[in-house]
C-alpha cells in the first residue's frame, strides 16, 4: 500500500533528522561545556522516564504544540505563511479567560465547549486581521502576523494587569478558573486532561476535511497553483484565502483555550513558553500532514519536556531546544529542498500582471 | 513671562525627544539600511532578527574584555555568520527565503539564550557593559533643537551619516549597484550580462548580516548598555517594514528609520508625562501597530490576488 510505504519512509526521515538534529545538539553541549552524557540521558528520562513524565510532560505539552501545528499547516498548505500562531493562541487564551468570569453556575459540560469556542472565535479574529490586511493592503502576513503576535503578548499583559487581574491585584494573573469548570482528567494522580482526545479528533477532521471535501480540496488548489485554480479551476481566491486565515487562527485559539482550560487554569503574561513558534517546525517536520501533525507534536513536546528536565538536572539552558527544533527545519529543508507552495505574495517587488 | 517658560520647556521637551529618536532610530536604521541591499538583491531574510540577537550578545561578550571598539567588531561577525547560515540554505540551496528566515531566527534566539545563560548565569544579574562614549560635534551640537539630538551622539550615529548616502550614491551609480538590482529585478538580464546571482545574492546576505549584527551591537553599547535575552524584541521584522517605507532607497529607509524612532521615544515620553490613564502596555505596542499601518498604506493599494 502506497500510504503505508509513504507513512514507512516519513518516519525513516524524521528518526534520520532526528538523529543528525540530537547529534548536533551534542556538539553544543560541548562547545557550551556541559557534559553530553548526563545532560542527554537527563533529557530522555524527562521525556520517557517514567508514566509520569510521558502523560504528565510530554503528551501535555503535545496538546498545544499539535493544534497549533494544525494551525500552520493549513495555512501554509493554502500557501500562507502563518507565523502568528502565537499570538493567535494568546488571544484565545485571553478570550477562554475572560468569558469564564461569566459562567459562575454553569455546568463545565455547557462551560467548557462555551469556553474553547470562546478561543476558537477570538482566535480567527485575531488571524483574521492579518487576512484583511493581506486581501485589501496586500500586507505580507509574515511581517504582519509576527507584529501581531507582539501586539497579542501586550494584551496579554495589560489584561492580567487591568481587567482580567485577580481581585487581590497582587499577581499579574488572572483567578484560578474555579475547580468544576475545569479540564476533565483523564487519568488519576496525572496532568492528562481530555484535551488530547480533542486533538487527536479535531486532527482526523481536518485531514478528513483537506483530502474529502470541496472546500478542502479549494484550499489545497490554491496553495498549489493559485492562476490555475482561478482561471481553470473558477475557484474564488480571495475568499478561499480569508477562510484558510480563519480556520488557521480557529485552530491557534483553540490551542490557547485547551491549554487554559486544560493545564494553566490561569491567564499569566508568559502564558506560552514559544508554543505558536514551535508549531512552524511541528508543521514542516510534519510536511503539513494533519495526522503527520500529531507525530511530530509528540516528538517536540518529548524535546521541550527533555529541555525543562535537562535544565532542572543538568543546568543547561532549556531555550537550547529551540536550537535543535531550528536545526530539524533546516534539515528538513535541505533534505526536500522543499519550498511551500504559495499564492503570490503581493507587498513586495515580485512580477506579476 | 509664563509663555516663555512654556515654550522653553516644550523646546526643552521637543529636544529631548528628537535626541531620543535618534538614538533608537540608530540600530534600527542600520539593520534596515543592510536589508535594503538585501532585498534589492531579491532576497528578503526574516533571520535578520538572528543576527541581530548574535550581534547584540556578542557585542556584550567581546566588549567586557577588548572594550566597545571591539563589541562591534564582534557584533559584525557574529551578524555576519548567522547571514551566512541563511544564505547556505537560501541562496545555496535556494530553500524558501521566509522559512529559513524563520528557522534562522528560532536558532539565533535559542543560541543566544544558551549561551547567555551559559555565560553569565540564569540568575536574571544585571548585565551593565561599556556604551560607547557619546562625541559632542562642536558647534553644530549648539543648534537649538536638533543640535544634541543629531550632533551630540555616539560615533555610530555618525557612521550612518556617511553609510546611508553612500549606499544611495553606490545603489544608483556604480556598476557593481546596477548588478545588484538587476539580479533582484530581472534575473534573466544580469545571467545574460554575466552576473552571477548566487554570488551578489551572497555578497548582499553577508553585507547585510553584518549591518545587522552592528544593530544589535549599537542596541547594547549604544543604547541598553546590557543585554536581555530576547532584546532584539522583533526589531528585525520592524527593520523590513522600515525597508519598504523607505521604498528600498537608503535615504528614504534611514528617514523611515528616524519615524520608527519618534513612535518609539514617544512612548518614553509619554510614560515619563505620567498619563496612568493609558495604559502602558498600549505605547509598548505602538512600533508594532505603526508597521502594520505603514505596510499596509504603503503596500500597492488595490493590488489583490494576481489571478
Amino acid at each position: 500500500m502506497t500510504a503505508w510505504r509513504a507513512f514507512a519512509a516519513t518516519t525513516a526521515r524524521v528518526v534520520v533528522l532526528l538523529g543528525l538534529a540530537i547529534a548536533m545538539l551534542a556538539v553544543l553541549l560541548i562547545i557550551t561545556g556541559h557534559d553530553v552524557v548526563p545532560a542527554l540521558s537527563a533529557m530522555v528520562r524527562g521525556a520517557f522516564g517514567s508514566y509520569y513524565a510521558i502523560t504528565s510532560a510530554t503528551i501535555v505539552r503535545m496538546v498545544p504544540l499539535a493544534l497549533a501545528g494544525l494551525a500552520v499547516s493549513v495555512a501554509f498548505r493554502a500557501g500562507i505563511l502563518n507565523i502568528g500562531a502565537e499570538g493567535q493562541l494568546l488571544v484565545g487564551a485571553a478570550a477562554a479567560t475572560a468569558i469564564s468570569g461569566a459562567l459562575g453556575g454553569v455546568s463545565w459540560v455547557v462551560g467548557i465547549p462555551v469556553m474553547l469556542v470562546a478561543g476558537a472565535i477570538a482566535g480567527g479574529a485575531w488571524a483574521a486581521i492579518a487576512g484583511a490586511l493581506r486581501l485589501r493592503f496586500g500586507v505580507l502576513e509574515v511581517i504582519s502576523t509576527i507584529m501581531l503576535n507582539f501586539v497579542a503578548q501586550y494584551l496579554t499583559g495589560w489584561l492580567v494587569r487591568g481587567p482580567l487581574q485577580e481581585p487581590t491585584r497582587v499577581n499579574p494573573q488572572s483567578v484560578t478558573l474555579a475547580p468544576a469548570l475545569q479540564m476533565p482528567v483523564l487519568l488519576e494522580g496525572t496532568r492528562l486532561h481530555a484535551g488530547v482526545l480533542l486533538v487527536v479528533l479535531v486532527a482526523i477532521a481536518v485531514w478528513w476535511w483537506l483530502r474529502s471535501t470541496a472546500s478542502g480540496f479549494r484550499l489545497r488548489a490554491v496553495g498549489a497553483t493559485p492562476t490555475a485554480a482561478a482561471s481553470a479551476g473558477g475557484i474564488d481566491v480571495p475568499r478561499t484565502i480569508f477562510g484558510a486565515f480563519l480556520l488557521s487562527g480557529v485552530l491557534a485559539g483553540l490551542a490557547g483555550s485547551v491549554e487554559y482550560t486544560g493545564i494553566t487554569y490561569a491567564l499569566y503574561e508568559n502564558f506560552s513558553p514559544g508554543y505558536g513558534y514551535t508549531a512552524i517546525a511541528v508543521a514542516l517536520l510534519a510536511r503539513l500532514h494533519p495526522l503527520g501533525v500529531l507525530a511530530t507534536a509528540l516528538l517536540f513536546g518529548a524535546l521541550e519536556a527533555g529541555a525543562n528536565a535537562m535544565q532542572r538536572d543538568a543546568g543547561v539552558p532549556s531555550v537550547v531546544v529551540s536550537v535543535v527544533e531550528a536545526l530539524l527545519i533546516l534539515l528538513v529543508l535541505a533534505a526536500d529542498r522543499w519550498r511551500p507552495a504559495r499564492a503570490d505574495r503581493t507587498g513586495i517587488d515580485e512580477t506579476g500582471t | 513671562m509664563q509663555d516663555v517658560t512654556v515654550g522653553v520647556g516644550a523646546l526643552a521637551v521637543g529636544a529631548g525627544l528628537l535626541e531620543a529618536t535618534v538614538r533608537t532610530a540608530t540600530p534600527l536604521a542600520y539593520a534596515a539600511l543592510g536589508e535594503s541591499v538585501s532585498e534589492r538583491a531579491g532576497v528578503i531574510n526574516i533571520g535578520l532578527e538572528g543576527s541581530i540577537i548574535a550581534g547584540a550578545l556578542s557585542a556584550t561578550i567581546a566588549a567586557g574584555s577588548i572594550g566597545v571598539g571591539g563589541g562591534f567588531a564582534a557584533g559584525a561577525m557574529a551578524g555576519l555568520l548567522v547571514a551566512a547560515l541563511f544564505a547556505l540554505f537560501a541562496v545555496g540551496l535556494r530553500a524558501d527565503q521566509i522559512i529559513t528566515g524563520t528557522a534562522i531566527t528560532l536558532f539565533a534566539l535559542g543560541l543566544t539564550g544558551t549561551v547567555y545563560r551559559t555565560v553569565y548565569g540564569s540568575g536574571g544579574v544585571a548585565l551593565t557593559t561599556p556604551t560607547a562614549a557619546t562625541h559632542a560635534l562642536p558647534g553644530l551640537s549648539a543648534l537649538p533643537l536638533i543640535g544634541r539630538a543629531f550632533f551630540a551622539q555616539p560615533l555610530a550615529t555618525y557612521a550612518l551619516y556617511l553609510i546611508a548616502p553612500l549606499l544611495a550614491w553606490w545603489m544608483q551609480r556604480t556598476h557593481a549597484g546596477l548588478a545588484l538590482r538587476a539580479v533582484g529585478e530581472y534575473p534573466e538580464a544580469a545571467v545574460s550580462a554575466g552576473i552571477s546571482t548566487r554570488r551578489t545574492q551572497l555578497f548582499a546576505v553577508l553585507f547585510a548580516g553584518a549591518m545587522a549584527g552592528l544593530a544589535g551591537a549599537t542596541l547594547v553599547l549604544a543604547q541598553a548598555g546590557t543585554f536581555v535575552e530576547g532584546m532584539s524584541a522583533g526589531r528585525g521584522f520592524i527593520a523590513i517594514a522600515i525597508v519598504v517605507l523607505g521604498r528600498w532607497r537608503p535615504l528614504g529607509v534611514a528617514a523611515a528609520a528616524l519615524l520608527f524612532g519618534l513612535a518609539t521615544s514617544l512612548q518614553t515620553l509619554f510614560q515619563a508625562m505620567g498619563w496612568t490613564g493609558i495604559p502602558y502596555q498600549l505605547f509598548l505596542a505602538v512600533p508594532y501597530l505603526l508597521t502594520l499601518v505603514v505596510l499596509a498604506v504603503t503596500a500597492k493599494r488595490g493590488r489583490r490576488f494576481v489571478v
